[in-house]
């Protein structure tokens, strides 16, 4: 088995394969379009994924995320287009002919087998002899911990426990690529978080290539290597967790992915590399660190996300990316306070700040403040 | 405490009601008297009698052996039904089907057993088969109206089914039919546990449909006692009726007792899932 590593490390993200132009995509899905009657589920997609990766699809409801991962587990066959996993056309593949495991949102796991039954389900499909199954089912065991719960029925078991074992299962034939759907939806808070490590290290021991579909952007940014974010049918953005937030490509995934102030306004002026956009919402003129597509006058909104702002009683030196306004509202949270402070203009903006000095006069309510941010931290957005 | 007295009175009345019959059945059953309802003192001669009787007791096993049979064969028929109602979505005509299906459900037996009659007839004009009315025939009679009922059950265990297992088991590289008999058929199993109980006690039970269909040398129980009846009630009657109450109570118990196990069992496991180990 290859054990080829994901870059998990920062900065050596550079060697990511979606980065080199001669990598070749280990899953390939192209101009993928599923229509259920009149209505277009998954609108003309086309991504490709990279061995060993753990890719996110992340989307609301409805978002066409859950049909994209059944039509690669092969329960649902795609209207137009194709998919390819190592080159292989999928069309017309039933799901029992795929390289394909899913893990799925209810476990699923067969409530008249034990446990060691349930991992050794697929096993059993495939031939295996018996001895060889045990000693493969032992070793699924032991991977996810549940050694001695293998005599168990599935309703014995904690929630926690179940989604082990349903992961036990799906990995059990060594699949090509396992389709998790919302992995973690069903376990509580505190349990989810320890699972999310332990998901990341199977994968990274393994070099199974996983794909999550989560509707849940922490655990998309916890998770993956890559999040591909769907909105009707259509991914909007692909990127690594920190692109996508840092400099998200719409409106829609600005404000799906974290929290964000934005500012509506038009081009001012359209640098070789800056821009000024003014802003009636702000009231005042946002300048960008780059160069924005469209013409002087054009509608355009800027992005800027809470943290990245600072808030202080007497206006900066700088001239250009300044606000000012009056406290609304404060909720102190211990390590961070979130601030809404009221424009001029009406529009209500948001400020994380860390309480890293213990302040003897901190700001209050009702004070007029002044907002401020660097110039890379606002991000255009145009559509 | 009045409203109490009043409900225990209440409880008393309704299972007088329901009971006392049946308790004076068992009684006779004992009057070593050949007059049914005049006592003549205690006697268990009549149980000695029942076994005696052959006419009785070959009724008893064509009525077994009818039960067995058309119970087996209407779970068959009926989980298949069942199976397409619940599973093929809307086709066309699924409301018609549907009716077609459960309609022995509503339809007064004595028609199911007039037009089962004249069919038998009709075929036996046309093809020879089949030769006169005998098990046979009330086997099929029988299949076809437990059929229905066996389909109603299977279709609504069905309903609460999670898909997902037959996914996951299709995912995993089983086959169509595989998934049918390796998932769907054993978690269903005890829907079909009871709707072949179901179906082998209305069979038991059935009196009107096979009086229709039955031949000379195949009496079931039910038209033999009803036939014998008509001449008058025998105390060997009484006390085949006790025989089967008793035979069925038992059943009925040991039934509830491995349910309520079972249950026990159950919530014991869960319990212990919660709490960790």
């Amino acid at each position: 088995m290859s054990l080829a590593q994901k870059p998990k490390v920062p900065g050596a993200a550079a060697r990511a394969p979606w980065t080199d132009p001669d990598a070749k995509p280990f899953i390939r899905i192209r101009n993928v379009t599923k229509k259920f009657g009149d209505f277009v589920a998954v609108n003309d997609v086309s991504l490709d994924i990279y061995r060993s990766e753990l890719f996110c699809l992340l989307g609301g409801s409805g978002s066409g995320k859950s049909t994209l991962l059944r039509m690669l587990a092969g329960f649902e066959q795609p209207t137009s287009g194709a998919i390819e996993i190592e080159g292989q056309d999928m069309a017309g593949a039933p799901p029992y002919d795929r390289p394909v495991n899913m893990m799925f949102q209810s476990y699923a796991l067969f409530p008249h087998m034990t446990v060691a039954e349930n991992v050794a389900y697929g096993l059993k499909q495939d031939g295996v002899a018996r001895a060889e199954r045990d000693e493969r089912v032992a070793e699924m065991l032991r991977m996810v911990k549940l050694e001695p719960y293998g005599k168990r029925k599935p309703h014995q078991l904690s929630g926690g426990q179940r989604q082990r074992v349903a992961l036990a299962r799906a990995l059990a034939k060594r699949p090509k690529l396992l389709l998790l759907d919302e992995p973690l939806g069903a376990l509580d808070k505190k349990l989810r978080e320890e699972t999310q490590f332990e998901l990341v290290g199977i994968q990274e021991k393994l070099g199974t290539t996983f794909m999550v579909v989560t509707h849940d952007q922490e655990e998309a940014m916890t998770l993956a290597t890559r999040i591909g974010v769907m909105n009707q049918g259509q991914i909007t953005q692909v990127g690594e967790p920190r692109e996508i937030y840092e400099y998200p490509r719409s409106r829609f995934v600005a404000n799906f992915i974290g929290d964000v102030n934005m500012f509506e306004g038009r081009i001012l002026v359209d640098g070789v590399d800056h821009a000024v956009i003014a802003s009636e919402e702000a009231g005042a003129q946002i300048r960008i660190g780059y160069a924005v597509p469209g013409r002087e006058g054009d509608p355009i909104a800027v992005a800027v996300r809470p943290e990245k702002i600072t808030m202080g009683r007497q206006p900066p030196a700088e001239a250009e990316n300044v606000l000012s306004g009056v406290v609304e509202d404060i909720s102190y949270l211990g390590g961070v306070s979130h601030y809404r402070i009221k424009l001029a203009s009406g529009k209500r903006v948001r400020i994380t700040q860390t309480n890293r000095d213990r302040h003897e006069d901190p700001i209050t309510w009702e004070e007029s403040v002044f907002l401020s941010w660097e110039t890379p931290s606002g991000v255009a957005l145009s559509s | 405490m009045r409203s109490g007295s009043f409900l225990l009175i209440a409880a008393s009345l309704g299972f007088l009601f329901l009971y006392a019959p049946i308790l004076s059945l068992v009684v006779y059953s004992f009057n070593d008297s050949r007059l049914v309802t005049v006592w003549g003192g205690f006697t268990t001669k009549w149980y000695g009698e029942v076994f005696k009787d052959t006419a009785l007791v070959n009724a008893a096993l064509v009525s077994l052996r009818v039960a067995l049979i058309a119970a087996t064969l209407a779970t068959i028929l009926g989980t298949i039904a069942g199976f397409v109602l619940s599973r093929f979505g809307r086709f066309r005509g699924r409301l018609l089907f549907t009716g077609m299906v459960t309609a022995p459900l509503v339809m007064p037996e004595v028609i199911t057993g007039l037009s089962l009659l004249l069919l038998f007839v009709g075929l036996e004009q046309a093809t020879g088969w089949p030769a006169g009315r005998s098990a046979t025939t009330i086997v099929i009679a029988h299949t076809t109206f437990c059929l229905a009922y066996v389909a109603v059950v299977v279709q609504s265990r069905l309903a609460g089914f999670d898909r997902s297992l037959e996914e996951a088991a299709m995912d995993l590289g089983a086959r169509p039919l595989k998934v049918f008999f390796s998932v769907t058929l054993p978690i269903i199993a005890p829907a079909l546990i009871s709707g072949w109980l179901l179906a082998f006690t209305l069979s038991l039970d059935d009196a009107v449909i096979a009086s229709f269909v039955s031949g000379p040398g195949s009496t079931t129980l039910p038209v033999e006692i009803l036939s014998r009846v008509r001449r008058g009630v025998s105390p060997v009657i009484n006390a085949l009726a006790t025989l089967i109450i008793v035979v069925v109570a038992a059943g009925f118990l040991i039934a509830s007792l491995m349910m309520i196990r079972a249950e026990r069992q159950r919530r014991r496991d869960e319990q212990k899932a919660l709490t960790g180990k």
